[in-house]
């Protein structure tokens, strides 16, 4: 067993509470092809995701609305600050990664350039309580993508 | 301050509680935390244990020793609670899973079979989802309306308001006796007064009032009394719905089966007595065994001795919080139970929980199943320190310091 408090500084790295401050692609998009609701029944927090997604497919742009604690916000932040520009197949994948790597007990996924950065959301892994706020938005634009018309949660 | 005296009397009851010997992320546990579910003692503990090892038969049906002793056992709670509450009758305690059922009972089985469209039922802005949702369902099922009494900056009713609503449309009144989010203890005696004089029944949600106040459902005068026995050290899975005996007559079982009948043909079906009219099926014996158990350990203390203990605390605690740079207390009632809610800075609350956890300190964070009392405030939950008989001052100190920790991560 690690020390709980180099545990803590795992969970709240630098990067997550940069992103949690200063939230990336925060805002209403108004021409978005793709919107999602993402809720926490656990605690009660929202987020709205927008995208637009061209004719290739591939999304042109991202962003999200809503409150939430460090680790969604942060989250929801480095999610669109990945998925923008992606693919819309490639974007999956990486929800697919993603959820796969914070919720199963070993580290199985590839290592990918583009995904590092999401390196920084592994802390959450220590904190099965705390799972559920780092893989929210990942839902959500699951959901989207999926057009679906329920709000995304994740239970 | 006589805390010395205080001081020892807290020390001998901490140590009664296994869980709170143990650490947590290293350091000794301090659990803020039961309001959400309280510690049990020893005594519960191992009164469970020893009717599951030598007296568990089902209740009411055999004629066996174990199923005599069964029986025993689960009565014999039925009589603590009714003298710890001070029911006129033990007819009047029917034992149910929690508070939530026992709210639900009353609205399906009271309720339901009266309502008018067009009826008022009357509850408050501080309330539990336990005592809201239930009168929403109950509303639409019959075309009633719920009326909210609001509440203030202090996060008290609106006593002159509430009363307003209380009128010739109200065909009922929930009330909770303590608020859970905010510790506000409400004035549920004028409520009831008020009520009663125009001769409208009154259910108060004592899920939060049984642990720190010292209950007479007779001198309240209410027509039900609803709580659970995990909030007041007993186990998961237990409650009781009081009701005055002419009411909980005169109203329908609330489920069928088992045990509550007393001749079952296919021609007609005749009902058992109160209060086993409204227990149907095999009950949780072994649980309320241990609520039997946790009522004899409070009266044993004495819940006016536990009341003034827990009332100087929380001032304590409330003092301590208020030295802190960046807090913001969410309901500051002029008489509040040993319950606080509070904001850091602007650090999200399940923040606050995590950061809290490694300091071995547990607090609830979020909207503790009060959705619409977050909504009066704007934000979207609190953190939450409840204290209880076990709880001392180095807790409230730990809390403190785990504070300034969560400051300094997101300075």
């Amino acid at each position: 067993m690690s020390d709980p408090q180099n545990e803590m500084q795992d969970l709240y790295r630098e990067l997550i509470l940069d992103h949690s401050r200063n939230p990336r692609h925060f805002g209403r998009l108004s021409d978005a092809t793709h919107t999602a609701d993402g809720i926490n029944p656990l605690c009660g927090d929202k987020l709205k995701l927008y995208l637009r997604v061209d004719d290739q497919g591939c999304i042109e742009s991202s962003s999200f609305e809503g409150s939430g604690c460090a680790i969604s916000v942060a989250s929801a932040s480095l999610m669109t600050d990945t998925v923008t520009g992606l693919p819309v197949d490639e974007a999956e994948s990486c929800f697919e990664e993603i959820t796969q790597r914070l919720t199963s007990d070993n580290d199985t996924s590839r290592s990918d350039a583009g995904l590092d950065k999401l390196r920084a959301l592994d802390g959450v892994r220590a904190y099965p309580a705390r799972v559920k706020c780092a893989t929210l938005a990942w839902h959500a634009l699951h959901s989207a993508l999926e057009n679906e018309t329920t709000p995304a949660t994740t239970e | 301050m006589s805390a010395p005296a205080h001081i020892s009397a807290a020390a001998s009851w901490r140590s009664d509680f296994p869980a709170l010997q143990q650490e947590v992320q290293g350091q000794p546990l301090a659990y803020l935390d039961s309001a959400a579910s309280a510690q049990q003692p020893a005594s519960v503990i191992d009164a469970i244990a020893k009717y599951e090892r030598e007296d568990h038969a089902n209740v009411h049906r055999g004629v066996h020793t174990l199923s005599h002793r069964a029986t025993e056992a689960y009565e014999g709670s039925r009589d603590k609670i009714r003298g710890f509450i001070n029911a006129r009758s033990r007819s009047e305690i029917v034992l149910t899973s929690g508070t939530t059922e026992s709210i639900n009972l009353v609205a399906q089985s009271f309720c339901r079979p009266r309502l008018q469209p067009g009826d008022k039922i009357v509850i408050t802005h501080l309330e539990h989802h336990a005592n809201i949702v239930p009168w929403q369902l109950v509303c639409e099922q019959t075309g009633a309306e719920l009326a909210v009494a609001p509440i203030n900056e202090r996060g008290e009713v609106e006593l002159g308001e509430m009363l307003e609503l209380i009128d010739d449309k109200t065909f009922f009144v929930g009330v909770a006796h303590v608020s859970n989010a905010l510790g506000t203890v409400c004035p549920v005696a004028r409520i009831i007064e008020h009520a009663k004089a125009r001769g409208i029944p009154v259910l108060v949600d004592g899920a939060q009032g049984v642990p720190h106040l010292d209950v007479d459902v007779q001198a309240l005068g209410c027509d039900f009394y609803a709580f659970s026995g995990h909030k007041m050290f007993g186990p998961t899975g237990t409650g009781v719905l009081w009701g005055r005996e002419e009411l909980l007559d005169a109203m329908p079982p609330w489920q069928g089966g088992g045990d509550m009948i007393l001749e079952v043909s296919f021609d007609k079906t005749i009902y058992n007595d109160l209060p086993y009219k409204f227990e149907a099926g095999t009950p949780n014996i072994s649980g309320v065994v241990g609520f039997g158990a946790a009522v004899d350990y409070l009266q044993a203390i004495g819940m006016q001795h536990i009341a003034d203990y827990e009332h100087d605390l929380h001032d304590y605690m409330v003092g301590e919080l208020k030295k802190i740079d960046g807090i913001r207390l969410i309901g500051e009632a002029r008489e509040q139970a040993s319950v606080q809610s509070f904001l850091l800075d602007d650090i999200h609350s399940h923040d606050l929980g995590t950061i809290l956890d490694h300091q071995g300190v547990a607090i609830r964070t979020g909207h503790h199943c009060a959705m619409p009392v977050m909504q009066y405030f704007g934000i979207s939950g609190t953190a939450r320190a409840s204290l209880a008989l076990y709880n001392n001052r180095d807790d409230v100190d730990r809390l403190v310091a785990a504070l300034g920790k969560a400051r300094e991560i997101f300075g």
